[in-house]
């Protein structure tokens, strides 16, 4: 019977053949010659995006895609260099003092129209991006800078930052309080320079679309489709466009979907896939050689001390340091290798003096034991009066790793200490706004580093900081801080740092959890891609495609 | 005639205007604003961007030039997407769902009405059973599975192959929509079959047909002109409501295969609470709605004139 069937099924087909060889024929002679994910031929370089950067205006742009777009289409005084250290970009040579800084720029750098970049631009984009008006969320990296927060308030005109352009190619900067790491802002994307006339030519338009913006780095951003495409052409007028070896950067896809970046890798389609730990499994029985950087941000619990929370005794406190134990959770729990567990506020990734910070002066660590835990809680307990403790809030993410990591607190709490913990799951936008209101007794937060210092963590959680989401406020932190400050030697600085190291440590303001990694792969024949923490991630300004 | 259309339209405008209050006050119940980031701003930054957007203003007052201007077609500017207007967005992005949308609605018809006639006619035979198990199996399975396993084959044809055959992700060309339409039609595929089995099945045992086969009609011609005709049309009624819906919820067949749809703008707006870009995306997406349905429901008062006459009066 079934052969009867099959044999009615060719007939059918044999008259209606001609059309399912057209149909099957046009679909495919439309599959387009694709090129590979990386083609030596052309210097070309394919990638996907995860999503498209929301603006590409280096006044206003918080994002790690603007930021990573804008650090191959722009170029500031300063830059990261090959082996990821400051080198010289549009200026040539510098000085820095406690006061100030001085920049002498070289006559050689152009913007993509052919005219010079001039200290003008800086002034310009400096004093634009501290106008109310502009709203800039980047605006405060600004502050040691003289009058810089009272320009961003409204109090005085921009006219009055202390920046100005003393030439065409030499720019003054007058500090308000010491900067010793004003080389690492002036890498940094809020710092490029902006064309005025381009600017007000585009107003509220500038950088909405690839052709209302002019560049300056060492590529050009060809096409902008919104949603689906950017493709980024090296800039035959960057002063040093001999060295720039990849010509072309196409991204003709656009999705968050880690799967579907994973697949066009495999299909080489693209030359880097970003894993997780679903795919990292597919990738290592692939045999891809799996990746690894430290992105150099900080996971970790703060706890909040408003009025009226318990969470706001220090025996609490302790007793949940001594409950958690951050190697356990990221060995068994999130299991995924490059995510390292945390003891300190400080990432292993902070620089010191000459080495890493945490070489330098290492943190003290306190080891898990239920026993003292429940020491601890027995004290807060006696403390506040409460003979039951009380079911806590805490407030976590959306994602399968915060929700995994929120139910493993929930059971520690349950088991260890007897506490019932309620996990409150929001999307990231509810999240923030909840954080920002208190609405929490405990919050899985994390802080990325926002330049190149350590004082991008320390005044986290210093009473006047705004992102200190638990209002901790302690005079003793505050002073390490008001110091560290105020001082441009190093020395003094990173002893205040120690401190406040320890402070975090003894007085438990937050609880470190893990450091963040991210895994991906990589096309083997490209080399020289950068990845880092600051200054555009991925980089392939230094990039090159083996033959 | 002109009476039921206007009736029709009237009440669609309402249903319109309804959804548009609905969820302009939904949306500004949830914690939080545009502006909410994760760096704290200043209390002057947050002034001025409150000031632009006019969030400053009481709700009411929002709610009313939101109207007015929604009157005027026009939704604003995007939060997220900073400097984007959203009659752009929509623009540029509502052409490629709907292509999508209706070659994924063109695959579920050919699909469903072939696989469902081919059920019908081997009744309880195993090509029945077969198309029975995959329609279960396309209904259930839910379309992220789907579109996932479709690219895991992809690649590895192409593996295979050691060329392209078919794209993995990406727009820009024929060959990159066939895929993702399947996938997206694939559910909307199952159902038809179903439908179109159901109504083969008694169009196989009507007396017509048996008197075109005593006629001395076979073959294709019995099949095209006296089976297929009669046994599509409930496919057919059931045609606005696929279409409108297929074009509206394609978000996750979007992501995966990095299609630069509306569907993918409507969701992220949400999530960040692009408030300019959640009004415009869903007035947009319920007017289509609304239209497609008062289409369908016009068009059933021109084909059968008792339902227009029943309508009309009440």
């Amino acid at each position: 019977m079934a052969k009867s069937l099959a044999s009615r099924f060719a007939r059918v087909l044999s008259g209606q053949s001609r059309w399912l060889v057209t149909f099957l024929f046009c679909l495919s002679a439309s599959v387009p010659v694709y090129a590979q994910a990386v083609d030596a031929e052309n210097a070309k370089v394919t990638l996907a995006l995860a999503t498209e950067p929301p603006t590409l205006n280096s006044a206003v742009a918080t994002d790690t895609i603007a930021s990573f777009v804008l650090a191959h289409i722009m170029e500031g005084l300063l830059v990261y260099g090959a082996d990821g250290e400051l080198a010289p970009g549009v200026a040539e040579r510098w000085e820095l003092d406690a006061n100030g800084a001085s920049f002498w720029l070289r006559e050689s750098a152009r913007w993509s129209d052919g005219k010079p970049v001039t200290a003008h631009d800086f002034v310009f984009a400096w004093q634009h991006a501290l106008k109310p008006s502009t709203a800039s969320q980047y605006a405060f990296i600004f502050y040691p800078i003289k009058n810089a927060e009272a320009v961003n308030s409204g109090k005085l005109p921009a006219a009055e930052l202390g920046v100005v352009a003393v030439s065409d190619y030499e720019l003054r900067v007058e500090f308000g309080q010491p900067c010793p790491y004003f080389l690492s802002l002036a890498a940094f994307m809020t710092f490029l320079p902006m064309r005025e006339d381009v600017v007000e030519h585009w107003g509220g338009r500038y950088a909405a679309d690839g052709d209302k913006l002019i560049f300056n780095g060492a590529y050009v951003l060809d096409k902008w489709v919104h949603g689906a495409h950017l493709r980024l052409r090296k800039n035959s007028h960057y002063w040093q466009a001999d060295t720039v070896k990849i010509s072309e950067i196409d991204m003709p896809y656009i999705t968050a979907d880690p799967s579907a970046q994973f697949n066009l890798f495999r299909d080489q389609q693209i030359a880097i896939a970003p894993l997780d730990t679903g795919l990292l499994n597919e990738a290592v029985e692939r045999g891809f050689d799996i990746e690894y950087f430290h992105t150099g941000s900080l996971f970790f619990l703060e706890f909040n001390f408003r009025e009226g929370r318990i969470t706001g005794n220090h025996s609490f406190r302790k007793a949940v340091q001594r409950l958690i134990d951050p190697d356990l959770l990221v060995n068994k729990i999130i299991g995924l290798p490059g995510i390292k567990p945390a003891y300190s506020l400080f990432p292993v990734t902070v620089k010191g003096n000459d080495k890493s910070f945490r070489e330098e002066y290492p943190v003290m660590r306190i080891d898990p034991d239920i026993a003292a835990a429940r020491a601890h809680l027995q004290e807060a307990k006696i403390e506040l009066g409460l003979s039951e403790w009380p079911p806590l809030v805490l407030l976590a993410g959306d994602s399968p790793r915060a929700l995994q990591e929120a139910e493993y607190y929930q059971y520690l709490f349950k088991k260890g200490l007897g506490i019932e913990l309620r996990i409150d799951q929001q999307v990231f936008k509810q999240r923030l706004e909840k954080m920002r209101r208190g609405d929490f007794d405990i919050v899985a937060a994390a802080w990325g580093p926002d330049y190149d210092d350590i004082m991008t963590f320390a005044d986290l959680f210093a009473s006047w900081n705004d992102n200190n989401r638990g209002r901790y406020d302690n005079p003793l932190y505050d002073r390490w801080i008001r110091l560290a400050q105020g001082s441009n030697d190093a020395r003094t600085r990173f002893n205040a740092m120690a401190q406040i190291q320890r402070l975090v440590v003894e007085d438990v303001p937050i609880l470190p959890t893990y450091e963040n990694g991210a895994l991906y792969v990589q096309n083997p024949r490209l080399k020289g891609v950068r990845r880092s923490i600051f200054g555009g991630d991925p980089l392939f300004r230094y990039a090159w495609i083996e033959e | 005639m002109l009476n039921f259309i206007a009736k029709r339209l009237l009440s669609g405008v309402i249903t319109i205007w309804f959804i548009a209050t609905a969820t302009f006050f939904a949306m500004h119940a949830v914690p939080g604003d545009p502006l909410t980031q994760e760096k704290a701003m200043t209390p002057a930054v947050r002034a001025q961007l409150e000031a632009r957007y006019g969030l400053d203003k009481p709700l009411f007052d929002q709610y009313r030039l939101f109207l007015g201007n929604m009157l005027k077609g026009d939704f604003g500017i995007s939060f997220t997407q900073e400097n984007r207007r959203v009659n752009d967005i929509i623009r540029e992005h509502f052409p490629i769902s709907a292509i999508l949308g209706v070659a994924a609605v063109l695959i579920a018809l050919v699909g469903g009405i072939t696989a469902g006639s081919v059920a019908a006619y081997c009744r309880n035979r195993w090509p029945d059973r077969m198309v029975m198990i995959a329609v279960i199996a396309a209904i259930s399975v839910p379309g992220f599975v789907i579109a996932g396993l479709a690219q895991l084959v992809i690649v590895a044809m192409n593996n295979a192959a050691g060329k392209t055959l078919l794209p993995v992700a990406g727009w820009g060309s024929v060959s990159q929509i066939w895929v993702p339409a399947l996938v997206l039609g694939l559910g909307t595929m199952a159902y038809l079959s179903r439908i179109m089995r159901a109504s083969m099945l008694e169009v196989l045992s009507a007396d017509f047909n048996i008197a075109a086969k005593a006629k001395g009609v076979h073959g294709w011609r019995l099949f095209f002109h006296h089976q297929l005709r009669n046994a599509v049309l409930p496919v057919v009624t059931e045609l606005g409501p696929t279409i409108a819906a297929i074009t509206t919820g394609g978000f996750v067949v979007e992501l995966i295969f990095a299609i630069p749809g509306l569907g993918r703008y409507f969701v992220q707006a949400v999530q960040q609470l692009d408030y300019t870009v959640i009004m415009g995306t869903t007035v947009f997406y319920g007017a289509f709605l609304v239209l497609v349905v008062v289409l369908v429901d016009i068009s059933y008062g021109l084909i059968d004139p008792r339902i227009r006459l029943h309508r009309g009066r009440s």
